[in-house]
């Protein structure tokens, strides 16, 4: 189990808001966090990452990470962190990507194998596309086995169809791993497929805290098309230039109001 | 007339000169490489307001005339200074016209040509990268030699040749430092202002023209490196 409680200043576009919150989150949890931008999203990641200081109490499982008189500095923090620009070695291999982290091979392949990049693990980032850039990303964050996997917009720099496939490997490795998961996403898609538990921010608050299918959720985008499939539906919308899939159950498509 | 020119001949096949500049070059940078790497690695991440305090000190032997720095130089490490005094009395090393004053005094002189390729270098590195290998549980030892410095090797090959090539090219401190004692801080653009100003052009001219091609073959490889860099990893 996590419990979070932190309190800190942001200096936003709208000047200085607080950053106030408290929260608990179970093991093997999924949860989805989104707002606005400028909400405090990224930073409530990396405080919980260390990278960030904040007045924070960070108690996972019966260890605390930090309160007012210890601040376990973020290379003792068992944490895996993948962000939307990748951020990987580029002097190393996909391979040495991921050996970087924790000399185990066993665990290397097994991830390169699930996340099918075995057949590039000796190439350099420079020459792998942005989806693959992403999964090297996500397995060598989970390289670590850690306690809590940390995951800012992971998908948001891929076009529609890697984005798919990525949720799906997200899905599989979760299973896998059964990591408690913090995934910052402003994606439907990956809300309905994701998430276990959906957190809404709005200036540094918590104003909503559900289970992402309880009332679905309010989207600001036009309907493209409605697809049938098999029993099911599929919804292609357009949001912020974006073309996006939902697929959706006959009584869900019934329920929704536009 | 004739004195002259024998005498030109004989300096002409003296290569001397040459090695001190080079071994005066090779020591001033591997100990800059060490003191500019921690600063330079400092100043790339620190938000503190000392930075363009510390910058401007730094950056000071750029602007400074040659002969106010060996000015301040000499009078820093002559006797009558405390430092000069200290290194006499403790150690018996005598700082002015000498080999060891040669070194201290370039160190000072090519120290900002050290530091601000690795400053920029580290600068110029993807912040997240460097968070990404402090997750991995990398100290910052660590991740500077393992993950900063293998991304920025044009900015590390610049930095320790550029530093390597202004040391070579230094004259007027080490004139003022060193003095021309064949040997010990006689070195090459020392050697060819004096061949000049006793009108041994020829020898001058050979002088003078090994040291441009060396130059220039140098930086060819620093560029060509680069640009190998450039293709390989994008960087």
């Amino acid at each position: 189990m996590i419990y979070l409680k932190i309190n800190k200043a942001l200096h936003g576009a709208k000047g200085v808001m607080d950053l106030k919150l408290s929260l608990e989150i179970q093991k093997g949890e999924f949860v989805v966090l989104h707002g606005k931008s400028g909400s405090g999203k990224t930073t409530l990641l990396r405080v919980l990452a260390g990278l960030e200081e904040a007045d924070a109490i960070i108690k996972v499982d019966s260890e605390i990470w930090q309160d007012a008189s210890i601040n376990l500095p973020v290379q003792k923090r068992e944490i895996g962190f993948v962000s939307q620009n990748y951020a990987l070695f580029e002097n190393m291999t996909v391979e040495q990507n991921l050996l970087f982290v924790q000399k185990d091979r066993t665990l290397a392949n097994h991830l390169l194998e699930l996340a099918e990049l075995t057949e590039l693990k000796n190439r350099y980032p420079k020459n792998l596309s942005g989806g693959q850039k992403q999964r090297v990303s996500i397995c060598r964050a989970l390289m670590k086995k850690p306690k809590l996997l940390l995951l800012d917009e992971p998908l948001s720099a891929l076009d529609p169809a890697m984005r798919t496939k990525l949720q799906q490997e997200l899905k599989t490795l979760h299973k896998e791993f059964q990591t408690t998961t913090i995934m910052v996403s402003h994606n439907p898609s990956e809300i309905y497929h994701l998430a276990t538990r959906v957190i809404e921010l709005r200036e540094g608050k918590i104003i909503s805290d559900k289970e992402p299918q309880s009332d679905g959720f309010i989207l600001d985008a036009e309907v493209v098309e409605i697809q049938k499939v098999d029993q099911d539906y599929k919804i292609i919308i357009l949001q912020e230039g974006e073309l996006i899939t939902v697929p959706l159950s006959k009584e869900k498509l019934e329920n929704i109001r536009i | 007339m004739q004195r002259i020119s024998l005498k030109s001949m004989d300096t002409a096949l003296h290569f001397e000169p040459f090695v001190l500049s080079f071994e005066l070059a090779a020591i001033t940078a591997s100990i800059l490489f060490c003191v500019a790497l921690p600063l330079a690695w400092y100043l790339s991440q620190t938000r503190s307001r000392k930075k363009p305090f510390i910058e401007a000190i730094t950056a000071l032997p750029i602007v400074l005339p040659p002969s106010v720095l060996g000015f301040y130089i000499l009078w820093a490490l002559s006797a009558n200074s405390p430092v000069g005094a200290f290194f006499e009395d403790t150690f018996g090393i005598k700082l002015v016209f000498s080999f060891t004053g040669l070194v201290v005094a370039s160190s000072l002189y090519s120290f900002p040509f050290m530091l601000q390729p690795l400053q920029n270098g580290f600068e110029s590195l993807n912040k997240e990268m460097l968070e990404a290998s402090y997750i991995a549980g990398k100290s910052k030892f660590q991740t500077v030699f393992q993950v900063a410095l293998p991304n920025m090797k044009p900015a590390l090959l610049t930095a320790l040749i550029i530093t390597f090539a202004h040391t070579v090219g230094e004259f007027g401190v080490v004139l003022m430092v060193g003095g021309s004692i064949p040997g010990e801080t006689k070195v090459a653009s020392v050697a060819i202002y004096e061949m000049v100003e006793t009108m041994d052009y020829t020898s001058a001219h050979i002088y003078s023209a090994i040291m441009l091609g060396i130059s220039f073959v140098v930086l060819l490889l620093v560029y060509l490196f680069n640009a190998r860099q450039t293709r390989r990893f994008g960087l």
